[in-house]
């Protein structure tokens, strides 16, 4: 076969490069390897584990990395009656995880206090962290899990990774 | 073995301890007694008469009566399988109650619950701290004049709380004989 294209061109390498933005490129690799941590406070808890395991296998969406520790993990997954109590750790761990970090509200407690009208228990965790996703049931069947868990990729996507990084880079040159 | 029955051992305690009044229901017996006498009542249950095991124990609050308070003794007879409930009156202008932690030790974090959620002081108690609410918080939320919820209060670095909105009223149950619909739990409006 005659060589008829005018410019040099590797045939071996067409299909192994991608023409993307950054932005593109680092928000498909965050929302494909989204690592947990796991804030099973109560019954929620055992859903997000049925969601961890072989049957729901959360490991094909990249998110089956659950970290026990916050300095590793990228999503907390807050699964459970937060006491007023426990309210204050939740928030410390949450602080502890770097940015970008995500949260998800799995079930009626974490997102509202749930049947919880107490005065135990704080009315929905986004009174102290900042919420991306809520999951209603009680507790919510891992499918739901795994369609929040879904919903918040779709969210990454959309996100401007790079530019937010670039925009804080040169104000901190100029200042 | 002879057939033992709670009623001896109620003759037995109405012999050696000041017992106010009885009751009987449903086959159980119950010892109103004398808040002071308790702690020896209590060792003489266990020791003379062999009521080993202390079920629970636990606080009413009779709001609007006085005395105002109870606490509740519920022991079981291993051997003869028996109950016995005993129950002691404390008013509000003196929550001291002598602990029986001493006695039974599982006492200790029931009496500690009872001072959490009621108030009650258990003299003698090893380390009466709140056992489900924060050190630090300055209510008992189990009190009747308690509202269902809650007071906020705050401790900087170590607990908040906040009064929860309770639209349409509180979730209640309602005793009733209809349909779980009629009884089950639902936002109602209090009468």
């Amino acid at each position: 076969m005659p060589e008829t294209s005018p410019v040099a061109y590797d045939s071996k390498i067409e299909g192994n490069i991608i023409f993307t933005r950054v932005d593109s490129a680092m928000n498909w690799m965050r929302k494909n390897s989204l690592w947990p941590m796991p804030m099973g406070l109560a019954c929620c808890a055992i859903e997000l584990m049925a969601a961890g395991a072989s049957r729901f296998d959360i490991a094909r969406f990249g998110a089956e990395v659950m970290r026990f520790s916050p300095r590793q993990s990228d999503v907390m997954i807050v699964a459970g009656t937060v006491t007023y109590k426990m309210a204050l750790a939740v928030k410390r761990i949450w602080d502890q995880m770097p940015e970008p970090k995500w949260c998800i509200a799995m079930g009626a407690c974490a997102s509202s206090g749930g049947m919880y009208r107490s005065y135990a228990v704080l009315q929905g965790i986004d009174q102290l962290i900042p919420v991306d996703v809520y999951i209603s049931g009680c507790p919510p069947r891992p499918e739901a899990l795994i369609e929040g868990l879904m919903r918040l990729q779709r969210k990454i996507e959309t996100e401007p990774a790079s530019r937010e990084q670039k925009r804080e880079f040169f104000a901190s040159l100029k200042g | 073995m002879a057939a033992a029955s709670v009623s001896t051992h109620v003759s037995a305690i109405q012999a050696k301890f000041k017992v106010l009044k009885k009751t009987e229901f449903r086959g159980e017996t119950t010892l109103y007694v004398e808040r002071t006498e308790i702690k020896d009542l209590a060792r003489f249950c266990r020791d003379t008469l062999g009521f080993a095991f202390l079920v629970d124990l636990s606080g009413v609050d009779n709001f609007g009566q006085e005395p105002r308070f109870e606490v509740v003794y519920e022991l079981y007879h291993f051997e003869q399988g028996l109950h016995l409930r005993l129950k002691i009156s404390v008013s509000e202008d003196e929550l001291e109650v002598p602990t029986v932690s001493d006695i039974w030790a599982t006492a200790d974090w029931h009496e500690r619950e009872a001072y959490d959620m009621y108030g009650l002081k258990f003299a003698g108690h090893p380390e009466l701290t709140r056992i489900l609410m924060w050190e630090g918080y300055p209510f008992y939320p189990l009190r009747k004049d308690f509202p269902l919820a809650g007071r906020p209060s705050e401790m900087p670095d170590v607990a908040f709380s906040k009064a929860a909105p309770l639209a349409g009223g509180p979730f209640v149950t309602v005793p009733s004989t209809a349909t779980t619909k009629d009884r089950e739990p639902r936002s109602r409006e209090i009468e």
